[in-house]
């Protein structure tokens, strides 16, 4: 077991052997000097970089350090997300900071002559971006416009430091600030600084986090219990998930200091089995965080008792409702109960609980060590601190990114996220999934907090952030995600049960162009209904998608029923595929790709072609898209 | 995920039987023991057939209907063995407004085999995924945990070959 003496050796000590990844230090001697290696090499571990060969990079990266003698010399570090998915596998060499991007196994050996043994960065591999319109190289990852904007504070250690190393975490400062409420404050100072700070729960609905650790505080002293939510049901987010793989301890400390303040002294995690790298790199921090007595009994001496069990989710949407996550760690069927009572008051096995998202853990430690004042300086009137986003869809540089309360959707889509690929025209972006709405271009300088997102029919959600072109149909995506509620409805309740099935049979109807006008009425009373007769969030929140689709994408949904055609190109149903004669240089390709022999040749031959054009039987196409995805001369369209 | 029983014969071994009693008996006495149970078992079997689930039932002393409750609530629980050849295809919001739908339809094309189904002699399954965290390749699929991004539909008969 460490004391607290110990622990701040073990920061002196990783402080100095992680000075170089400050990237202040320009020479290899100077930092030689301090006793360290003389590179570092950080390999993005994340599941992005590992999807797209991180694993064999860093394994290709320690054989030819081998074969070279440079071990020593050189040490490769894996860490979390760096947040710049699109572009990974993701690799920086300090102490220069330089930032290699989409970088394979063949590389490897070249990084090594030039880079570490010859001193010259591979320039072919590093970053580019385009700036004011022309392609850029950049060469450290601070200069690219994705990090500019930026402020990482619960991201602070992803792709900085070793997520399963916990002296790295320890270096960070990591352990101080769960030393610092053991020893200098009391339970009620504890959760005053998390009031005062601000911070509001990261899971979705934004409530005050010291205002529910007052509530569970308040109840009579015994068995209470801590819970993080990392459930993460929005289906096309991974913020929670990046912070587990990039800074578990993060989340334990906070955990440890949220069961001082109310008085637990057990914690559960509940967590996506089908995270397994985030599954494994807790395991691995919640082992080494015993081992070193920061979990467990008499925690630094002081007589506090913490200890923290993982649990498996299983894939269900509606346990990220925090009554139905609770009934789940039980063992049961994660149905939702009504509140009250609220889990602080009656929660894990009856017991009073407070459970928060892993986002608003990962902004305890900081706020402790730092100050409220820091944090509450930090973004808007009623809104404070930073908010991280899994920006995704139709976007250059999909990826995590964190930015204070108060910057505008046009801000983190144009400069972050470097804009609209292909040069397609904006549309909408989505934010809160299942349960959120539609932000269409007029809003797109609304400053984004908790209350400005709600104001304009959307909400902060957990931190989805997707983006969407031309090319995409808001009818289909209302239908989307009503097919995602209508599966993830627990069946408990009969308005969110029956009500979102027969608002997903009139959504049906309308993309096979079957609507009629009437139909949208239907709409807007059917959600009118679910909203206010479910039992639970999921329920209430699931026509929110269809709401906001039919209020600002309106003419979409009448074209659809009254021309009976799909804008963007999307409806299967409503589409006509079609081959430009002047075009087609009948190549016939098109017809070997047809899965249904609808492409047959014409005798037309268009001036200066040698062949007959191809022609598609209207009676027999799929409407699969197979032509039209195959085709290299642009010959084919779909209307 | 809507769940379909499963038409693959059940093949489970007396050593895979041993393992799961074990399994079952090492969290006599737990509170809220059942899903770790069904994990094990899953990871066991690779799936949940009502055979294991019968099994389950007799030792923990549960009954039937609770289990499949739980086993059909929750989507981690495969109540159809994983093929051979296990394709999944990402359907996240960010795969999706990326055109994974089609991809999905072409592989069930190209397969034969229904969303969210194994191939009777067991050969291929296929089925559809939330966000697996690597949206930077939106959209993705995977053959057997292999992670194929930026997809076309032209290009998914040429990557299913080389498991034919
Ligand atoms: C249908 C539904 C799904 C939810 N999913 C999640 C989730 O995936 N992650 C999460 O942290 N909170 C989720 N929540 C919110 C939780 O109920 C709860 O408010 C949250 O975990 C509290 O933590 P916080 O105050 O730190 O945000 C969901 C709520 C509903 C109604
Ligand atoms: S939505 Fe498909 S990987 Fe994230």
């Amino acid at each position: 077991m460490k004391s607290i003496q110990e622990l701040s050796e073990i920061r002196d000590r990783m402080k100095q052997a992680m000075v170089i990844r400050k990237g202040t230090e320009k020479s290899y001697d100077a930092v030689a000097g301090q006793g360290s290696v003389r590179s570092q090499v950080l390999i993005c571990g994340g599941t992005g970089c590992t999807s797209s060969g991180s694993v064999n990079i860093h394994k290709a990266l320690d054989e030819e350090l081998e074969r070279r003698g440079l071990q020593d010399q050189v040490k490769v570090v894996q860490t979390g997300c760096f947040g710049l998915c699109a572009n990974g596998p993701i690799m920086i060499i300090y102490p220069e900071g330089t930032f290699y991007s989409h970088v394979k196994v063949e590389d490897v050996p070249e990084i090594v002559s030039e880079h570490l043994l010859g001193g010259r960065s591979v320039d072919r591999l590093l970053h580019k971006e385009k700036v004011d319109g022309v392609l850029t190289t950049i060469p450290s990852l601070a200069d690219t416009g994705f990090y500019k904007k930026q402020h990482r504070v619960a991201l602070r250690n992803c792709g900085a430091i070793d997520p399963e190393n916990i002296d790295e975490y320890i270096g960070t400062d990591g352990y101080q600030a769960l030393a610092k409420v053991l020893t200098q404050m009391t339970p009620q100072q504890v959760i005053d600084t998390v009031l005062a700070s601000g911070l509001r729960g990261r899971g979705g609905a934004g409530f005050p986090t010291g205002r529910k650790w007052q509530f569970a505080a308040n109840q009579p002293a015994g068995k209470k219990y801590v819970v993080c939510n990392a459930d993460e049901g929005d289906p096309g987010a991974f913020m929670d998930r990046s912070v587990l793989e990039g800074d578990p301890h993060a989340v334990l400390e906070a955990m440890a200091i949220a069961g001082y303040a109310i008085g637990a002294d057990e914690g559960y995690i509940y967590v996506r089995a089908e995270y397994p790298i985030a599954v494994h790199r807790l395991q691995v921090a919640i082992a080494q965080a015993r081992e070193y007595g920061l979990l467990g009994q008499d925690i630094f001496g002081t007589g506090f008792n913490f200890d923290i069990t993982l649990r498996l989710g299983a894939g269900a949407f509606v346990c990220g409702e925090e009554t139905a996550l609770l009934t789940s760690i039980e063992g049961n069927r994660g149905e939702p109960h009504p509140r009250p009572p609220f889990p602080a008051v009656k929660g894990l096995f009856g017991k009073p609980t407070i459970i928060n998202n892993v986002e608003t853990y990962a902004n305890v430690a900081q706020i402790i060590n730092n100050g409220a004042a820091w944090f509450s300086a930090m973004g808007t009137e009623k809104s404070k601190g930073t908010k991280v986003f899994a920006l995704g869809g139709k976007i250059v540089n999909t990826g995590l990114v964190e930015i204070p309360m108060g910057t505008t959707l046009r801000e983190i889509i144009d400069d972050i996220g470097g804009g609209i690929p292909n040069g397609k025209k904006f549309k909408a972006a989505q934010t809160g999934g299942p349960s959120g709405g539609c932000i269409p271009a007029r809003f797109l300088d609304t400053p984004i907090d908790y209350d400005n997102l709600l104001a304009i029919g959307s909400m902060m959600g957990s931190g989805g952030l997707i983006v969407m072109d031309e090319d995409n149909c808001m009818v289909d995506i209302a239908h989307f995600f009503l097919e995602f509620t209508v599966d993830e409805s627990c069946g408990k309740c009969t308005p969110c049960r029956v009500g979102t099935r027969r608002l997903l049979e009139i959504l049906e109807k309308i993309i096979s162009g079957n609507g009629e006008m009437e139909d949208l009425d239907r709409m807007e009373e059917l959600c009118r209904y679910i909203k206010e007769g479910s039992a639970c969030g999921l329920g209430q929140t699931a026509p929110n998608p269809v709401i906001a689709t039919m209020k600002y994408f309106r003419d979409e949904y009448i074209a659809h029923i009254v021309d009976k055609t799909c804008p963007a190109g999307v409806c299967k149903k409503l589409l006509r595929y079609s081959i430009d004669p002047e075009k087609c240089i009948g190549c016939g390709k098109c017809a070997r790709n047809c899965p249904n022999e609808a492409i047959v040749r014409t005798d037309y031959i268009a001036p200066g072609h040698k062949l007959a054009s191809m022609q598609i039987l209207a009676e027999k196409c799929v409407k699969c898209g197979a032509c039209m995805s195959g085709c290299k001369f642009d010959a084919i369209s779909k209307s | 995920m809507k769940k379909k029983l499963t038409t693959v014969v059940f093949r489970g071994t007396p050593e895979q039987e041993e393992k799961l009693i074990a399994a079952i008996d090492k969290y006599k006495g737990v509170k809220g023991a059942m899903m770790p149970i069904l994990q094990e078992a899953q990871s066991i079997y690779g799936y949940l057939p009502i055979e294991v689930q019968k099994i389950i039932a007799e030792r923990t002393g549960v009954s039937l209907e609770e289990i499949y409750g739980i086993a059909s609530f929750y989507a981690q629980f495969k109540l159809n063995p994983d093929g051979e050849v296990a394709v999944a295809v990402c359907l996240g919001t960010a795969c999706y407004v990326k055109g994974s739908g089609q991809i999905i339809e072409e592989v069930s094309k190209q397969l034969n085999v229904a969303v969210g189904s194994t191939s009777p002699d067991g050969r291929y399954s296929l089925e559809a995924t939330r966000c697996i965290g690597a949206c930077g390749l939106a959209p993705v699929m995977t053959i057997n945990g292999e992670v194929y991004g930026r997809l076309t539909v032209a290009e998914v008969a040429g990557i299913l070959e080389k498991y034919r």
